[in-house]
């Protein structure tokens, strides 16, 4: 019980740690603070592509971060980090691909596929349907039926 | 009728089967470490950098005019550099114009490097900060830029040039914008 109880503390002590490299990059308000940790959490380590610009140890990351902070810090809003860095390095940056031509696929095609998989239901239903009414019987059979049931 | 619906009804997981695996064969076959290069077909970058030999001298895009020019950024501790580094004297040898960008390095260490394996670079740019590759959107080295003589960016090769990657899209690029 007491390993599982340290054990779990330990997971906080990490959480710690990660916080406390922020600290590297100071600000005078915690808005810019937050806008910081926001901004380098949504784009992406061009050199360690699966980590954000907030996680990455690559030596890039650590530059881009530097300037992040210095253009929040001379007041420069979110899209215009953003532009500067889409500017430089294409919307790779971005986790969140924008909505345009090339990426209509992307962002359009699950909803394609639900309506495809929505109207072949439809049909089927309808077919099932018209299957099952023109299995139904006709006033003269029931009663023919019934009688056959009754045995007479 | 409605029995030939019922076939079709019958492949339709098949071809959805078929078209995803095309789908994902494809994305297979992409190298996701290549970035396009958001500067092709546009002006090259400015800047404001001292030469590696000379600190007191400083160049700005103005120096891509009139030549098509291959801007190869390297370091001394990077080992594709290095690797590349043959390649690069061989092409200077066959009048290639290359211009360095030495990206967040040490100029003495720049300089023994060029003196120790030869100097394939008409003119070496110090960024010693990485500010300026960042403005050119770098994240590896080595990377090199086909820049042609009106200053426009043309291509951008990621990773060492080699013979391959040199016959088969470096040079018809340089052939294509030689004045």
């Amino acid at each position: 019980m007491r390993n599982y109880l340290i054990l779990f503390l330990l997971l906080f002590a990490t959480i710690s740690f990660a916080t406390n490299s922020l600290a590297i990059y100071p600000f005078s308000s915690p808005q810019q603070q937050q806008r910081f940790q926001q901004l380098t959490y949504q784009l992406r380590c061009l050199v360690c592509q699966n980590q954000n610009l907030a996680e990455s140890d690559a030596s890039l990351a650590a530059d881009l971060r530097t300037q992040i902070a210095e253009k929040i810090r001379a007041g420069a809003s979110d899209q215009e980090i953003i532009q500067y860095l889409v500017a430089r390095y294409g919307d790779f940056v971005l986790y969140q691909p924008p909505v345009m031509q090339s990426t209509y696929l992307l962002w359009f095609g699950p909803f394609v596929l639900l309506l495809i998989g929505l109207a072949i239901l439809m049909l089927r239903i309808r077919y099932l349907n018209k299957k099952s009414n023109s299995m139904n019987l006709t006033i003269e059979k029931e009663q023919h039926l019934e009688r056959l049931l009754r045995n007479e | 009728m409605f029995k030939k619906i019922r076939r079709i009804i019958f492949f339709i997981p098949f071809l959805t089967f078929l078209f995803i695996a095309l789908f994902f064969w494809h994305g297979l076959s992409l190298n996701p470490q290549l970035l396009p290069s958001p500067f092709i077909n546009k002006p090259a970058p400015n800047f404001y950098l001292s030469s590696l030999s000379q600190p007191q001298e400083k160049f700005t895009n103005k120096i891509f005019l009139g030549h098509v020019t291959l801007l190869n950024v390297f370091a001394t501790w990077c080992e594709s550099c290095a690797e590349e580094h043959p390649f690069l004297v061989d092409l200077a040898n066959q009048k290639i114009r290359i211009i360095g960008l030495d990206y967040k390095d040490q100029r003495a260490a720049a300089l023994a490097y060029l003196a120790k394996y030869g100097n394939p670079y008409q003119l070496v740019l110090f960024d010693s900060t990485g500010n300026a590759a960042i403005n050119w959107g770098v994240y590896g080295t080595p990377e090199t830029f086909v820049i042609d003589a009106k200053g426009i960016v043309r291509y951008k090769q990621i990773g060492a040039i080699d013979e391959i990657s040199w016959q088969q899209n470096i040079l018809p690029i340089i052939k294509k914008y030689h004045a």
